[in-house]
């Protein structure tokens, strides 16, 4: 059985039909990616997962419960934590209090092992760590983001654009990091843009266009597909 | 820093300064402020320090506009009423101890200690109740929706005050001796260290609850970022309620101070320190904690020293007075530019 399953989601804004009927899923240790353009409804997708929307139609299966319909902050109990798009840091609290936020639902106190984790993975933030996280660069607040993410030691990450608005080089780095967490057993639901960087890291992937799933596989015959190379790929 | 750069810097904080020591020198005589005071040094400090005092009392209420404001954005008109019922618990306090003016100070101490927490939780209580039935179905409405809502809320707690005690002032029985503890520098009144007393404490308690304590931190981040303060697992809602109880219990509070020191209750109460306590936010920057207990502060000395040397009655043209100029040069407050700390 799927750690995650969303069977026919459909998310409105308003009036606005922005999921028409999504089903996906993902098993327990893998890095599933969801690729799309602007609009397509990526992150209402990982919106509606983490609680922030909720589905006027379909059910969400995590672990064997349902979860559509659970506040954020139920969901996040649930071991299900995401990176938002934007990064959203707190702009007025300082690295190790993001990082506190991050860790709030945990009831044992003892947070060092996870801070050592956490500056192991991204060494910059140990140097910024009373450093408002405001003050902090672009790529600083990505690695804030995911960071802040694991300190709850969710089962699932979901990750929404974190190349966004990177550099090349930095968006490398931040990949290899999702690997290494992947690698010591988080799923990972990874939204892109950069497709190209996303099927290189994820096993499986879907094709989200318009709030539809129009397209599904391996990452390697995704990559291969002439639709999705003249749509995603740069040709 | 070379003092060329200090000065490019600075260039308007200097020339402000300039202005003002000019006008001061040129019409100073014709400032009754500025002449009443430095004819008579010993005699203003008096004022200043009476100031003070009433201004901790509209800084308890100032951070109550502030503290809702930072986490929803709202100015929580109602506010000022739930101060104005706290002053009410005072008086049913006292009717229901039978507290007169000869009662022992042991007795009077005792009932307050009990009176006090009371008031402050019910206040508490009303405040969070207020949030729940008249701001939250708004939430996704647009603000001026709330604010109106707020605006409702305040004229029927008026006149639930007008209810409970009558259209006039109720006079308490003056518990608090007049006596003087100290006359050098400044005279002090045992009132003057019951207000002292009460006040220091919740500012300072406030303050180290908002930076330190995990809920407290939860209500910054709420405050920073309300959706991603849900992503973190942070239970948004039970966080703007724990905001209102504690704006409503620092509002009760005051309340309770004010009719012991001013010796009254009075439906009324919630408009003129409700105005005093906003203005004082507004001048320290809304949102900012610090700013709001500096502005109550700034505020109490500026209408004590209205009140003795130019006219009581001009108290509200003074205030608007500064709330406009506020509002048109600096309109994020005095303290926004260095602000640390919002929640």
């Amino acid at each position: 059985m799927a750690l995650l399953e969303l069977r026919d989601v459909h998310t409105f804004y308003g009036n606005i039909h922005a999921l028409k009927g999504v089903s996906l899923s993902v098993e327990q240790g893998e890095i599933v990616t969801l690729i799309g353009s602007n609009g397509a409804g990526k992150s209402t997708t990982l919106k509606t997962i983490s609680g922030l929307l909720r589905p006027r139609m379909g059910e969400i299966w995590f672990d064997g419960q349902r979860i559509d319909g659970l506040r954020p902050d139920q969901v996040v109990a649930r071991k299900i934590t995401q990176a938002p798009e934007g990064r959203r840091v707190f702009p007025r609290m300082t690295v190790l209090e993001n990082l506190e936020m991050g860790a709030f639902q945990r009831r044992d106190k003892d947070l060092n092992a996870d801070y050592e984790r956490v500056f192991s993975l991204f060494p910059r933030l140990r140097e910024r760590r009373t450093q408002a996280g405001g003050t902090l660069s672009g790529g600083e607040q990505q690695m804030l983001a995911i960071a802040r993410a694991l300190m709850a030691r969710p089962t699932l990450l979901l990750l929404d654009e974190p190349s966004m608005g990177l550099a090349p080089i930095l968006v490398e780095q931040i990949f290899d990091i999702v690997k290494g967490i992947n690698a010591q057993g988080t799923t990972v639901l990874l939204v892109e843009q950069n497709a190209l960087m996303a099927l290189g890291l994820a096993s499986r992937g879907y094709i989200l266009q318009t709030g539809e799933i129009v397209l599904t596989d391996v990452s390697a015959r995704l990559a291969d597909n002439p639709e999705v190379k003249k749509a995603y790929l740069g040709g | 820093m070379n003092i060329a750069a200090w000065f490019a810097k600075n260039t308007r904080a200097v020339i402000a300064l300039v202005v003002v020591v000019a006008v001061l020198a040129v019409f100073g005589k014709s400032i009754p402020i500025w002449s009443g005071c430095t004819a008579a040094l010993d005699r203003c400090a008096d004022i200043v320090a009476i100031g003070v005092f009433q201004g901790m009392i509209v800084a308890l209420v100032a951070l109550g506009y502030t503290l809702v404001y930072g986490i929803l954005q709202l100015i929580n008109f109602a506010n000022g009423s739930v101060f104005m019922l706290g002053s009410v618990g005072a008086l049913f306090g006292v009717e229901i101890f039978g507290l007169t003016k000869d009662t022992p100070a042991t007795t009077v101490i005792l009932a307050f200690a009990v009176i006090l927490p009371v008031t402050m939780l019910l206040t508490a209580g009303l405040n969070a109740g207020i949030e729940r039935v008249a701001y939250r179905p708004l939430r996704r409405a647009p603000t001026l929706a709330t604010l109106i809502s707020a605006i409702g809320m305040d004229f029927i707690l008026q006149n639930v005050g007008q209810v409970l005690i009558g259209p006039s002032p109720v006079s308490l029985p003056s518990l608090l001796p007049t006596t003087n503890i100290i006359t050098e520098p400044f005279v002090i009144k045992v009132s003057h260290v019951f207000v002292t007393a009460i006040t220091v404490p919740l500012l300072i308690g406030l303050m180290w609850f908002v930076q330190a304590t995990r809920q407290g931190k939860a209500m910054r981040a709420t405050a920073q970022d309300r959706e991603a303060a849900g992503l973190m697992g942070i239970d948004v809602n039970r966080t703007i309620s724990l905001t209102f109880l504690l704006a409503g219990a620092l509002a009760g509070g005051a309340g309770v101070i004010v009719a012991l020191y001013n010796g009254s209750a009075w439906w009324q109460y919630g408009f003129s320190y409700g105005l005093l306590a906003f203005t004082a936010a507004v001048f320290g920057g809304i949102g900012n904690l610090l700013g709001a207990a500096v502005g109550g502060i700034f505020l109490g000395v500026l209408i004590s020293l209205n009140a003795f040397y130019v006219d009581p009655r001009w108290q509200d043209v003074v205030v608007f007075g500064i709330l406009v100029v506020v509002l048109v040069f600096r309109p994020t407050g005095l303290f926004a530019a260095k602000q640390s700390e919002r929640a």
